[in-house]
């Protein structure tokens, strides 16, 4: 039996540069688990319909727009709605700190990932939360 | 929530996605409470259209695949999506990408997309979407495509038991039509060129149609594979290949090819879960016991050669009345 961790990076709303969230995907990739990735300009909905029929872990999001208050808190709604309040939801991107504490605390976001985060530890924190489970 | 294989089962007759994906995981994982579940669900299946479709990187098989499956919602039927990409073999890890080509579809429920990650595993992989594909026939997809990249033996094994394999290429590359010849052209069943607006489309095309009329002949004379172009970026062609995989269903089934078609993929279903089960059965084996690592040693010493070795080895597992269900 081979249990990958699947992960789903998604860029919603408007926001136009994925550098990112591709540096991302290619280290969970190289960590061994399997990436898939959603392409720019999703909606929340969009998100959620393809995290659930994709049967990933991990949704990670990545936003730059500056509309994460409005996204993210739509995004993990969703997910509760349809069930899938077990997966991890992640969220990287530029996100002002005060914004971070408000998506962990109350918007069902495990954790927020800003400029200057070292890919290893976005890695173990997944592999950490797997293994806890 | 409820995971055991009947409660999955019943959810998905009841069109649960939820349920359809985490069978998905269940059998890509190869957990063996997914067997339950497609005991049950075999019968439930048997009603889409199988497309396969193929080519090299970069050919376009993704965006067709929108075009085709925005095509099938348009008159009302409902699609799913299998797209297989490679695993690395070194870290095991994968990014699928193929959904970025596919967005118009996304959030439309009718439309199911699974992206799978080729895994690597010793035949492992056909069995998986064998498996994935009776899933989603049993969920009600009307048609069912499956993508992958035509490159290796593994991939042409998973499209060559659509019941409809398309093949995709594009102009600009003399040596892509070379490469197509092995292997690639006896399967295919439709040809299409795609990005049709780029230099050398005539040419792409007209050298395909030689080589299809050339072809050797196989069981069904009565089906010439057309050769068709295609801007898929643009929609063009794609009411048109949409026409020609219906002119094949029609073909099959009047033929009585579609009844063969079906004998011929159960029976490589099976053989494929065997052949798993016998390499698994054999390696538990060699790797425990004395006799079977003393027949690699010879090997090794050269006193044994592989063939012989393989004899040996089956006298072994014979001598065991080895059980590999």
């Amino acid at each position: 039996m081979d249990k990958k961790t699947r992960v789903f990076l998604c860029k919603p709303g408007l926001d136009g540069h994925d550098r990112g969230v591709l540096i991302v995907g290619q280290a969970l990739r190289d960590a061994g688990m399997e990436v898939i990735y959603s392409g720019l300009k999703q909606t929340p909905e969009n998100v959620v319909e393809a995290a659930i029929q994709e049967d990933v872990d991990v949704v990670g999001v990545s936003l730059l727009s500056g509309a994460h208050m409005a996204l993210v808190p739509r995004i993990t709604t969703l997910l509760r709605e349809n069930g899938a309040e077990d997966m991890l939801v992640l969220v990287g991107g530029v996100i002002p700190p005060d914004d971070a504490r408000v998506l962990e605390c109350e918007h069902g976001v495990a954790r927020v990932f800003g400029p200057g985060s070292d890919t290893r530890e976005i890695v173990s924190y997944i592999e950490d939360w797997r293994e806890s489970r | 929530m409820s995971d055991t294989a009947e409660e999955l089962f019943r959810r998905l007759l009841e069109k649960d996605r939820r349920a359809a994906a985490r069978l998905i995981t269940m059998v890509e994982n190869g957990q063996p409470e997914a067997r339950e579940a497609l005991r049950l669900l075999h019968r439930h299946s048997g009603r889409a259209h199988i497309v396969g479709l193929t080519g090299s990187p970069g050919s376009g098989k993704s965006t067709l695949t929108c075009r085709l499956a925005q095509h099938y919602r348009s008159l009302d039927r409902s699609v799913g999506i299998i797209c297989v990409d490679p695993t690395s073999p070194f870290t095991g890890g994968a990014l699928l990408g193929d959904r970025v080509r596919m967005q118009e579809l996304s959030g439309d429920p009718e439309v199911f997309i699974r992206s799978m990650g080729s895994r690597g595993a010793l035949g492992g992989l056909s069995v998986a979407t064998n498996d994935v594909i009776n899933i989603l026939d049993a969920f009600g997809k009307d048609y069912i495509i499956v993508e992958t990249v035509g490159a290796g033996q593994v991939e042409i094994e998973i499209v060559k038991f659509a019941q409809t394999c398309i093949v995709v290429t594009m102009p600009g590359a003399g040596d892509e039509i070379q490469a197509i010849k092995a292997g690639i052209l006896e399967i295919g069943d439709i040809f299409v060129v795609n990005k049709a607006d780029r230099e050398g489309a005539l040419r792409t095309l007209s050298d395909l149609e030689m080589m299809v009329e050339t072809r050797p002949v196989r069981e069904e004379p009565t089906w010439t594979p057309p050769v068709m172009s295609c801007i898929a970026l643009e929609g063009t062609g794609v009411e048109e290949l949409a026409g020609a995989i219906d002119d094949h269903w029609v073909y099959l089934r009047q033929s009585g090819m579609l009844e063969q078609k079906i004998i011929g993929r159960m029976r490589a279903e099976m053989l494929e879960i065997l052949n798993l089960k016998v390499t698994r059965a054999a390696g538990a084996v060699i790797d425990s016991e004395g006799r079977g690592q003393d027949i690699i040693k010879r090997m090794v010493g050269r006193e044994l050669d592989p063939h012989s070795a393989a004899d040996e080895m089956a006298g072994l597992l014979a001598e065991r009345e080895l059980d590999v269900r």
